[in-house]
């Protein structure tokens, strides 16, 4: 369970996001939305630390991720993250941007991380590109091996920043597909996404995010059928067509 | 073209490829010491702590804003006396010119960490990965592969330079050059040749790297 309590997070004086409060359980699928500029990529990149936040508390299991005490490579190997760009190592293999940090950082054998990169491979339908470079694949192929490499590290949970934002139209299908099956496997997940079909049919809960707050949060259903808020209105009445 | 007398050759040529042996040894010496000493001081620019950077700073203005003839000289003469030891003149040489080469070859490698974008360190730290693993195993690699046609301008260019330390008796090419020249009285034959050998060396170098850079792209393109 991660747990965020009255988190801010202020760039010199601007200040991007403003008392968060929010609950993720075990299994939930959060899908994070709003309009660009609300905060919504920083909060998800306050939950692996790659952004420090500037005042509050990230309670993941217990453990509260922002004492200085902890050590945040051991928290980020629990947490998955798949970026807008992809950010795959260029200068290796398919299989080897899967298996280098389960060997390097996991300490696992050789031989299992590659059986477990080629499992994962067949897991995103890229199995027969597990020789080549990055730079050869599509952006799509890139985003799963992308979510594969994630996914080598076994870890609890996965976020996703924007994961289609980058791709071209045709190519969303098949990340969305993949990132589908891993909520169907009862994965943690938080997503941040401009897809609102996607994020009606794969969300568990709905935060909508605007101004650097959580405006509103609230099931698929609700939120899009009845948002509550003005400002929520006025965001989906421009995005839903 | 009468008055060249190359006759000399005949039996001076082993003067010419013995220089030249010295001097591509201290050019291949040089580059490699000096990239190792070059990361390291890389590494140390982009140290938290503020000492350490400084000294990195602080040695890369200096070795940049002096003459490599002050430096060898300053190695030559300072060393021994720092270190109260008898040091050969060939390692002095070859330590001059590292420390010269390290000091360019660092202001090349921060550009070229600089040029692998952000994203990449991200991704691995948020695999786990700590700072020192990504620098190692992620930055490095592709920092190496943005600089190596700059690192084989070094190297072009420690050829080069490494003709300065004949002053301190080092039997590079330019030593040898100069031994054939007051034995032969030739003034201007010798030097001749030995540019050409010169020339040889460096436009054999840009041929290679230019080779193996283009086998280093294969993970560029499709």
């Amino acid at each position: 369970m991660i747990t965020v309590k009255h988190l801010y997070k202020s760039f010199n004086s601007h200040e991007v996001l403003s008392d968060i409060n929010c609950t993720i359980h075990d299994g939930e699928v959060i899908v994070i939305i709003g309009p660009s500029g609300s905060g919504k990529s920083t909060l998800l990149r306050c939950l692996n630390l790659l952004e420090t936040p500037t005042q509050g508390s990230i309670i993941i299991d217990g453990q509260d991720i922002t004492d200085r005490k902890v050590n945040i490579d051991q928290v980020r190997e629990k947490m998955g993250m798949v970026f807008q760009q992809f950010n795959l190592f260029p200068h290796k293999t398919v299989i080897k941007n899967i298996c280098h940090a389960p060997i390097r950082v996991r300490k696992m054998k050789r031989g299992d991380a590659e059986q477990q990169g080629m499992d994962l491979l067949s897991k995103v339908g890229l199995r027969e590109k597990k020789d080549v470079y990055p730079i050869t694949l599509s952006g799509g192929q890139q985003q799963r091996i992308a979510i594969a490499r994630a996914l080598a590290m076994q870890p609890t949970a996965m976020l996703f920043d924007e994961p289609t934002s980058a791709l071209d139209p045709e190519m969303v299908s098949e990340v969305l597909a993949v990132i589908k099956d891993l909520a169907k496997e009862g994965m943690t997940m938080v997503i941040v996404t401009h897809e609102m079909g996607f994020a009606k049919e794969v969300g568990d809960r709905i935060i909508f995010m605007d101004g650097g707050q959580i405006v509103e949060e609230n099931t698929p259903e609700e939120l899009f059928r009845h948002p509550q808020h003005a400002r929520t209105q006025n965001f989906l009445s421009k995005i839903l067509h | 073209m009468e008055f060249l007398n190359f006759s000399f050759l005949g039996s001076y040529y082993s003067f010419f490829l013995q220089g030249a042996y010295v001097t591509v040894l201290l050019a291949i010496i040089s580059v490699i010491a000096g990239t190792i000493l070059g990361v390291l001081l890389t590494l140390m620019r982009r140290s938290k702590i503020k000492v350490v950077r400084w000294i990195s700073i602080a040695y890369v203005e200096f070795i940049r804003g002096t003459p490599l003839l002050a430096q060898v000289y300053l190695v030559y003469v300072g060393l021994p006396m720092l270190l109260q030891l008898n040091i050969p003149d060939f390692t002095t040489g070859a330590i001059a010119l590292t420390i010269h080469a390290s000091a360019y070859i660092s202001e090349t490698m921060r550009s070229g960490i600089e040029a692998v974008p952000y994203g990449q360190s991200e991704a691995a730290r948020s695999l786990g990965m700590n700072s020192r693993r990504t620098m190692l195993d992620i930055i490095l690699p592709q920092a190496f592969k943005n600089i190596l046609p700059a690192l084989g301008n070094q190297f072009i260019g420690n050829i080069k330079d490494s003709s300065l330390v004949s002053v301190i008796g080092i039997a590079e090419l330019m030593y040898e050059t100069t031994t054939v020249r007051g034995t032969t009285a030739l003034g201007l034959e010798p030097i001749i040749v030995c540019s050409l050998i010169y020339l040889v060396l460096t436009l054999t170098l840009t041929r290679l790297l230019t080779f193996v850079e283009r086998r280093l792209k294969s993970s560029d393109h499709r």
